[in-house]
């Protein structure tokens, strides 16, 4: 019965060849990959303007870039590596990996899918045109603070539509994910038995639908106050600069959970199936990331404890922020208690998993450190802060994201990675992420404030090493491109359960899946 | 080898003038003071939290290994365990949160100053107003400082003396006095900070921010601004000298004779 229902089903099967293929497809997998390849391209164009930046403060004095174009260079690489690279590539996985998760044919919504995707290259060409004109990019930051963000160019109106578009894509996207995961499960398949990295998704995709629209608020008041007359953030027309950190910070704080909740479920998955163990503690795991996410939308001032807010406020934020470490510590518990007495193996998703855990705890850390408002009147806008969140970022999301590549990369193609290969790019990817930012840590506490094109002389020497360690991690990255080439011009060869001690309903397919990946719900007891 | 180690010199061109500095200063006050203690406080607590959990995690990366013949156990839940370290971390950060607002409080009570300085934040230089004795002025980065780091300016930033970090006309204020600072700015916001005087605020157009400060001991403290305010916003440095109370008076009279000859 199910092979005629296989051939019917094939039958009914035309895809278009060549670049057609991609534009109309409404595959859960084809999508995945043009999420996947646009955020790898979008991490090169951001990662050169982060070299850009370090190149400049390689050593004090201005050698290379105006001080204007070097705004611009930081506003745009944060703007790129979050909304281009870091998020798509999550989204990317959701596509991937929920419908082979769950048992599903594929995502709920296809035709909605392929729009969320192919709203991007259009937003992205646009945001990235402006460096071209003759004003300039944006040049306030990626948080745009107005009164600055309003004395910009005009490149503004075109970044605030692409941000909206990268904002219709994110929901478009969330929507379909929750979609899916509450309609498509395979029969038996009840909430608290699903794969944890479908939980953590369920989760971020709430989180977005709940602070997208409030980014989307400001930023059009933002474009009224420059263009219609407004005057919501403008003090001489009795509006206010503070309200919009908020509203900002509003969005803001959800959206660092965004690019992290996902990286929680990734690494929840690699550390059980090299470690040989179910995972530890899978309802606190799931309780936790539910508490992180609630704890999220009442925490966004700690992003702004210099504006001058009454006391009470301080100590309000404060105590919330420094609530969160709790869930987040109940996590990175959970995680080694997963390794405690496992039968660890150390493939390359393993050690990206391992160090994930390790320097991520770091960035949480000094996450902790920044929530306590006493030091943080010393910290905030210092290189301190750049170190914190490129630690929970950068080995943190960056470092989930391609562990989970190599983790399915055999899975997705049926293809075998080289793992010696994999493990120098692990090893020289560590090395240099920590030499770009540990050093950070230090100037900011001696005293370097963020966003500078130049700095004083005291500053010198771990600036250099922040710089030669970023130039390392940027050339190590070419490695994981010769990487996937190298493992894509493979035949086939993979076993359809590529890793022994993993588990989920993925590792049941053959290797690469069939296109529509579950014809007949498989039964979970 | 030698030549390595001479290339390693020559691309870090700081190494003679560097000092290394790895921590935040204590200061000279008693909220830098309150900064650095809570800072090291959680600081330390962190590191303890570090080795037990990195701890962990090496000792079983080293015998829990596949390699070395450890067969996995099969435990996977342990409400008991999950309670335990959900309770001594919050009761870790209730013993934070404690000192932490006490400081917080402390920080935020700015009565009974004697003098009250009003910051102005302008693109790019800030102007200082002494209220009680109507002295004002501008101030902005020294022209050594601002030739040297236009681009490529052919100047080495290593001859140039506090390169970035010194102004035309110094903030001169008196030690031993609570001193309240009044923040505003007439562009885009600013963030006026000298991290040996203690923490920064920011200074906001239509907004008056405060904060206060106690100089201890006499001195040249310098820091910048630190909030992105524009393509100027690195070369806004800061510079207090710290005098005497008396030498303080001193140098309130020559500026307020100054200001009537000028007006003259």
């Amino acid at each position: 019965m199910s092979t005629n229902i296989d051939k019917l089903h094939d039958d009914h099967h035309h895809t278009p060849s060549g670049i057609m293929r991609w534009i109309t497809t409404t595959n859960h997998k084809d999508i995945g990959t043009l999420y996947l390849w646009f955020s790898l391209l979008m991490f090169f164009i951001g990662g050169f303007m982060a070299l850009v930046i370090r190149a400049e403060l390689f050593q004090p004095g201005l050698q290379l870039v105006i001080p204007g174009f070097f705004n611009q260079m930081t506003t745009m690489h944060a703007l790129i590596m979050i909304f281009g690279a870091v998020m798509p590539a999550f989204v990317g996985l959701a596509n991937w990996q929920i419908p082979l998760m769950i048992g599903a044919p594929d995502m709920a919504l296809p035709r909605l899918n392929n729009w969320s995707f192919w709203i991007l290259p259009f937003a992205f060409t646009m945001m990235i045109s402006t460096l071209f004109f003759e004003s300039g990019g944006p040049a306030a930051g990626w948080t745009l603070y107005p009164p600055l963000s309003l004395q910009g160019g005009d490149s503004m109106p075109f970044v605030i539509l692409s941000i909206h578009m990268l904002g219709l894509s994110s929901i478009l996207g969330a929507i379909n994910v929750i979609a899916t995961i509450l309609n498509m499960r395979a029969p038996g398949m009840t909430l608290m038995k699903m794969p944890i990295f479908v939980w953590t998704w369920l989760i971020t995709a709430f989180l977005l639908i709940a602070a997208m629209p409030v980014l989307a608020g400001a930023i059009t008041m933002l474009l009224t106050d420059r263009f219609f007359g407004t005057t919501f953030f403008t003090a001489s027309g009795g509006g206010d600069p503070v309200m919009f950190q908020h509203i900002f910070w509003f969005f803001g704080h959800p959206e660092v959970y965004i690019l992290i909740l996902p990286a929680f479920g990734i690494i929840s998955t690699i550390i059980p199936a090299f470690s040989r163990k179910k995972l530890f503690g899978y309802d606190s795991m799931v309780y936790a990331t539910a508490s992180i996410a609630l704890l999220s939308f009442v925490v966004w001032a700690h992003h702004m404890f210099t504006v001058g807010m009454p006391l009470a406020g301080e100590i309000f934020f404060m105590l919330t922020t420094m609530l969160i470490a709790v869930p987040t510590g109940v996590k990175v518990f959970n995680w080694v208690a997963t390794m405690w007495r496992g039968s660890m193996t150390f493939e390359t998703p393993m050690l990206f998993a391992i160090a994930f855990i390790v320097l991520f705890t770091i960035g949480g850390f000094s996450g902790l450190m920044l929530a306590m408002v006493p030091a943080d009147f010393q910290y905030h806008d210092t290189y301190f802060v750049v170190a914190h969140f490129h630690y929970v970022l950068v080995p943190g999301a960056v470092f989930a994201i391609i562990a989970a590549v190599y983790y399915w990369l055999p899975k997705w193609t049926g293809k075998m990675y080289d793992e010696s290969l994999g493990k120098i790019h692990f090893w020289l990817t560590t090395i240099f992420v920590n030499l770009t930012f540990f050093p950070m840590h230090f100037v900011g506490l001696a005293g370097m404030p963020r966003r500078i094109p130049d700095y004083a002389v005291q500053f010198a020497d771990f600036n250099a090493i922040a710089s030669v360690g970023a130039f390392g991690f940027g050339l190590s990255q070419l490695m994981f491109v010769y990487i996937l080439y190298k493992t894509l011009k493979k035949d086939v060869t993979a076993e359809d359960k590529v890793w022994d001690g993993a588990e989920g309903l993925e590792w049941t397919l053959s290797s690469p899946p069939p296109y529509h990946s579950f014809n007949v719900a498989p039964k979970i007891d | 080898m030698r030549i390595l180690t001479t290339l390693l010199i020559a691309s870090f061109p700081g190494s003679i003038f560097a000092d290394w500095e790895t921590n935040m200063p204590r200061g000279v006050t008693p909220t830098s003071e309150i900064a650095y203690d809570i800072h090291m406080l959680i600081f330390y607590i962190t590191v303890v939290i570090g080795i037990l959990v990195f701890g962990a995690m090496l000792y079983s990366i080293i015998y829990h290994r596949k390699s070395v013949g450890h067969k996995p156990a099969s435990f996977h839940e342990s409400t008991k365990v999950e309670i335990i370290w959900t309770v001594i971390p919050f009761i870790i950060l209730v013993g934070m949160a404690i000192p932490a607002t006490k400081a917080l409080i402390l920080m935020e009570d700015t009565r009974d100053s004697e003098i009250t300085l009003k910051v102005t934040g302008y693109q790019w230089m800030w102007q200082y107003e002494y209220l009680e004795d109507d002295v004002s002025f501008f101030s902005k980065i020294d022209t050594a400082s601002n030739t040297a780091r236009r681009l490529n300016s052919g100047l080495d930033v290593f001859e140039v003396d506090d390169y970035l970090r010194n102004v035309d006309n110094v903030v001169v204020l008196p030690t031993d006095t609570k001193i309240r600072i009044l923040l505003t700015a007439s562009d885009v916001i600013h963030a006026w900070w000298v991290p040996e005087l203690g923490g920064k605020k920011d200074a906001i157009p239509g907004y008056i921010n405060e904060m206060w400060i106690d100089i201890s001991k006499p001195g040249i403290y310098r820091g910048q601004c630190a909030e992105l305010c524009g393509k100027d916003h690195g070369f806004m440095p800061i510079v207090v000298k710290a005098v005497p109370k008396d030498e303080y008076i001193k140098w309130v009279s020559i500026q307020k004779d100054e200001k009537i000859a000028k007006n003259r």
